[in-house]
């Protein structure tokens, strides 16, 4: 099989369509930017609380609302996470509610409101053990304590009850995504003794914590910097080490090329309001190596035909050469796109936005090597040429290379 | 297939077999739990996989340097007194934690006064004399800088065994941020982490002052009593809740410096007060501190003093007689508290306050659930690329796949080999690694096919294919791994996960992609008659 034989397009004469693209794509991610949805940040860069729960039926957003209201949280932003049939929800508080002397205030709250308002039986429940939020050691401590098989205080007893916990409590996060469907379902699971003592003493809240983060103003602001630093550096790295391989205008178009894809999609980010986390800032400095990449590719192959025919225009050259690499090029940003595919899709929530950034920057990545980065070089030649100074060709520093 | 080939071919499986052990080990059986649990031992989950709880702290260090500074300012007007120079009052510089100010010093007596400052205090503090017979003592920053990264290395030896005392299986603290004065504390797993956090963040400095002064009923009441200002070598403390047994806070003026510090003690152990048979912390000093409170209860029998925990008072009580070496903390404790402070004072005392930065849990069903996702996306991604290199290469597909396998292979390894971690974003980078890594196989078949276009024999297209592909390969893989370099020095736990199993895997690759290839496509070189065409 094989696609793309032979083909015989004319890149450099499309450079103003490419340049209307990219002007498009790109002006309105930073307008958005500015005055729409600004940059959406994630708690990490952003600081505040966020605690995310899962209910074990569909969540009702107003009396979780109304919860939060009468325990004092009236700034939190209550909404649903993920596909509905997941039953998450994700509760935000402010920065103003997240101060560094009492960080983890606004999650005791939370905790604390959805507790009083959703146990099952209300007061009867009261001082019951709540299944759905109780760890390891303190469900072996009241099994111990309780001792529903009579076994009295030995080694023997801990260490029975110690593993009998660990199994409930493995059954329910590994099998169950943490929330019991009913006591009665963990017959077969621990003895019959223990799931007996569980219906007298415990009960199930219906809702589980699944994943807090707090992020004091410090942090918030530390991580903000670092991100920029890093993407700087990632930048000024591929300058550097495309200047030392081939000339310097290679590594500027070559940057050039790989801002405009940073730039897109951070704008993307904006226009369809998602969060930028740490993790996202991690996919954008993957992208900008992997965009780099395709970027190489082309200007490898124009170097090697610049020394096969020094006297062709240009412009020629460039056509030729992306031309050659062009199945390359599709191929493997169509391969590196499946799997990002897959991690969009089969990756689960938490990295959503992660592959979101990897999705967009692929396709942008690969677009941009081809209609920024070389028609940029050609058009600094033109530049050069017009001044009436010879053109700077990376043919001679092959020897090095 | 020649000499040559065979051996590179042993090389290969060697190499196969050497990863495979880095990723299984040596298992127990060969039961799907048994090489489970080898494979865990093996690769380390991170905290978003397995559930756990990161922190990052903050170590005050400026109350470091206070603390130093004042029982500095303390010696000094001893050791001048002890010279014959009598001075006003040496104090602390209220507006800043490193400096110390001498007024009233014999304005005929200068040079007396530098050189005993200087003898002693010389190599740690500058000193200067200004107007109206003031000395100023500010200390250097060598100095500071020293006492401020003591603090974070024993707050982080006092977090360790705090942590191991609470039975927390594979904790890491380690210094974050390194020159930002942070710890970062790693929790796998933790059941009750209320208590943990508070366990970690009691400073537990127990000193004893002198009273000068109270009880008050607050701190204006204070104020107003002692005319207005508060003399600069006292201080007002409030007793902590449930001390005073009138309920309520009460205020007390104690003296500045301690008399016994946090260093001071020895051990201490839960016990029952004799009267009340309520839970009680008894403490013991260390000898000399004992001489010391030996010599200042003795010239101070009838006075109080005041046993303060972390800036309040929990015990004021009348020196009756000489007291050596113990004393005992009281004041409506329940077991467990009584226990937890003397673990506490066991650790020894923070030598600053800690604040929580930042905070951030995963629940064990989470953790659970992002592996089966994360597992999932890699089946499909890999499947998927797998199956397109088979279609649209044929023969030579079965080569790339065979390569990618062994890709992935050699990427597990390593991780077993370094005891890397492996975490949600860095399985993420598992499957970016399949797919970029399939990059370079797709980059040398092309240029074969090119070669092939071009009227070569099957042979020398391989040769020329591999030689011009192998440029670009090496100018792409230096890019993304000069990413993932600076992903992993900004980074933390997640993100440092992502690079490190990125560089791992496209490393690997280019072994696999590079030389595993190679051998394979020689040996269906070798094997074809001439003239055969290539499958690719």
């Amino acid at each position: 099989m094989e696609l793309f034989r032979q083909v015989n397009i004319d890149w450099l004469g499309k450079k103003w369509y490419f340049l209307g693209f990219s002007l498009i794509f790109s002006v309105s991610g930073v307008l958005s930017m500015l005055f729409w949805h600004h940059l959406p940040l994630d708690v990490d860069f952003r600081g505040g609380t966020v605690v995310r729960v899962k209910f074990d039926q569909q969540p009702d957003i107003d009396r979780i609302r109304s919860a939060a209201d009468r325990a004092g949280l009236r700034d939190a932003r209550i909404t649903t996470y993920g596909v509905a049939p997941n039953h998450e929800v994700l509760i935000t508080l402010a920065q103003s509610q997240t101060s560094e002397a009492a960080l983890d205030q606004g999650r005791a709250a939370i905790v604390n409101a959805l507790t009083t308002n959703y146990s099952a039986g209300g007061a009867a429940n009261q001082g019951k053990l709540d299944l759905d939020n109780t760890g390891r050691g303190s469900l072996a401590g009241w099994l111990a304590e309780k001792d529903p098989e009579h076994l009295g205080a030995s080694d023997a007893a801990t260490q029975h009850y110690t593993q009998q916990a660990n199994a409930i409590l493995d059954y329910r996060d590994n099998q169950h995504s943490g929330l019991f469907d009913s006591i009665d379902s963990l017959s077969g699971i621990a003895t019959p003794a223990v799931v007996n003592e569980l219906k007298q003493g415990a009960n199930l809240s219906g809702f589980a914590v699944r994943n807090v983060e707090i992020v004091g103003p410090q942090v918030g602001a530390q991580l903000r910097k670092q991100a920029l630093f890093a993407t700087l550096y990632s930048l000024a790295g591929m300058l550097v080490y495309l200047w030392f391989r081939f000339e310097l205008i290679y590594g500027v178009a070559a940057v050039v090329a790989v801002f405009h894809d940073t730039l897109i999609t951070v704008g993307a980010f904006s226009l369809f309001n998602k969060e930028i986390s740490l993790t996202v800032i991690a996919a954008i400095l993957t992208l900008i190596g992997y965009s780099m990449n395709d970027t190489i590719v082309v200007f490898d192959r124009i170097r090697e035909n610049l020394r096969l025919t020094r006297r062709e225009p240009l412009a020629n050259v460039v056509n030729r050469s992306i031309n050659q690499t062009l199945s390359r090029t599709v191929l493997t940003s169509g391969l590196t796109f499946l799997t990002v595919l897959s991690l969009y899709i089969f990756g689960g929530e938490v990295l959503r936005n992660f592959s979101f950034a990897l999705v967009i920057g692929i396709l942008i990545g690969t677009y941009s090597s081809i209609a920024v980065a070389a028609p940029m070089l050609v058009a600094y030649q033109d530049w050069r040429a017009k001044r009436g100074k010879a053109a700077v060709l990376p043919a001679a520093k092959r020897a090095r290379a | 297939m020649s000499k040559n080939l065979t051996t590179k071919t042993i090389a290969i499986f060697a190499v196969l077999i050497f990863f495979v052990l880095g990723i299984i080990g040596i298992p127990g059986g060969l039961s799907p739990s048994k090489l489970k649990a080898s494979i865990l031992n093996r690769i380390h989950l991170g905290l978003d996989l397995q559930g756990g709880t990161h922190l990052i702290l903050q170590v005050m260090v400026d109350e470091a340097v206070g603390i130093a500074r004042d029982s500095d300012a303390a010696h000094i007007k001893q050791d001048l007194q002890q010279n014959g120079i009598t001075v006003g009052s040496v104090g602390p510089d209220l507006t800043r934690p490193d400096a110390i100010v001498i007024n009233g010093a014999p304005a005929d007596r200068g040079g007396d006064v530098r050189s005993v400052l200087n003898s002693k205090y010389g190599t740690q503090y500058d000193i200067t004399s200004g107007a109206n017979n003031t000395w100023t003592l500010t200390m250097k920053p060598t100095a500071v800088a020293e006492i401020k990264k003591r603090a974070v290395d024993q707050s982080i030896v006092v977090i360790t065994q705090r942590v191991n005392e609470l039975g927390t299986t594979e904790p890491v603290i380690q210094e974050y941020n390194l020159g930002s004065n942070q710890i970062l504390v790693e929790l796998p797993g933790v059941d009750d982490l209320g208590r943990v956090k508070d366990v970690i963040q009691s400073t537990a400095r127990l000193e004893i002052h002198a009273v000068l002064g109270g009880p008050y009923t607050s701190e204006q009441d204070a104020l107003q009593q002692l005319g207005g200002s508060v003399p600069i070598d006292s201080i007002i403390v409030p007793t902590a809740p449930g001390v005073s047994r009138t309920g309520g806070v009460q205020y007390y003026q104690i003296k500045r410096s301690a008399e016994v510090g946090g260093t001071d003690l020895r051990s201490a152990r839960t016990g029952r007060n004799s009267n009340t048979s309520e839970p009680e912390v008894d403490f013991y000093l260390t000898t000399a501190a004992g001489d010391h409170f030996a010599e200042f209860t003795g010239a101070n029998v009838g006075k109080n003093l005041a046993v303060v925990l972390d800036n309040k008072i929990r015990e004021v009580a009348v020196i009756k007689d000489q007291i050596r070496d113990q004393g005992n903390i009281g004041g409506g404790m329940t077991e467990q508290q009584a226990n937890d402070l003397s673990m506490l004072l066991n650790t020894g005392s923070l030598p600053a306050s800690l604040h929580y930065l930042q905070e951030s849990t995963v629940g064990p069903s989470l953790g659970a659930d992002s592996i089966h996702q994360g597992v999932m996306a890699s089946i499909v991604g890999m499947l998927a690329v797998m199956a397109f290199m088979l279609i649209y290469y044929r023969g030579a597909g079965i080569n790339a796949d065979l390569a990618l396998f062994l890709n992935l292979v050699i990427l597990l390894g390593f991780m077993g080999y370094t005891g890397s971690t492996l975490t949600l974003p860095g399985i993420a980078g598992v499957i970016l690694t399949i797919g970029m890594g399939v990059d370079s196989n797709v980059l040398i078949f092309e240029r074969i096919r090119e070669e092939l276009r071009a009227g070569k024999s099957p042979a020398v297209a391989v040769d020329q294919g591999f030689a011009h592909a192998w440029t670009t390969i090496i100018d792409t893989h230096v890019t993304t791994i000069v990413s993932a370099a600076i992903l992993f020095i900004f980074g933390t736990g997640p993100v440092r996960g992502f690079a490190v199993t990125l560089t791992f895997g496209l490393l690997a690759n280019l072994f696999t992609a590079v030389f595993v290839s190679r051998v394979i496509f020689d040996a269906n070189v070798n094997r074809k008659e001439r003239g055969e065409a290539l499958s690719i």
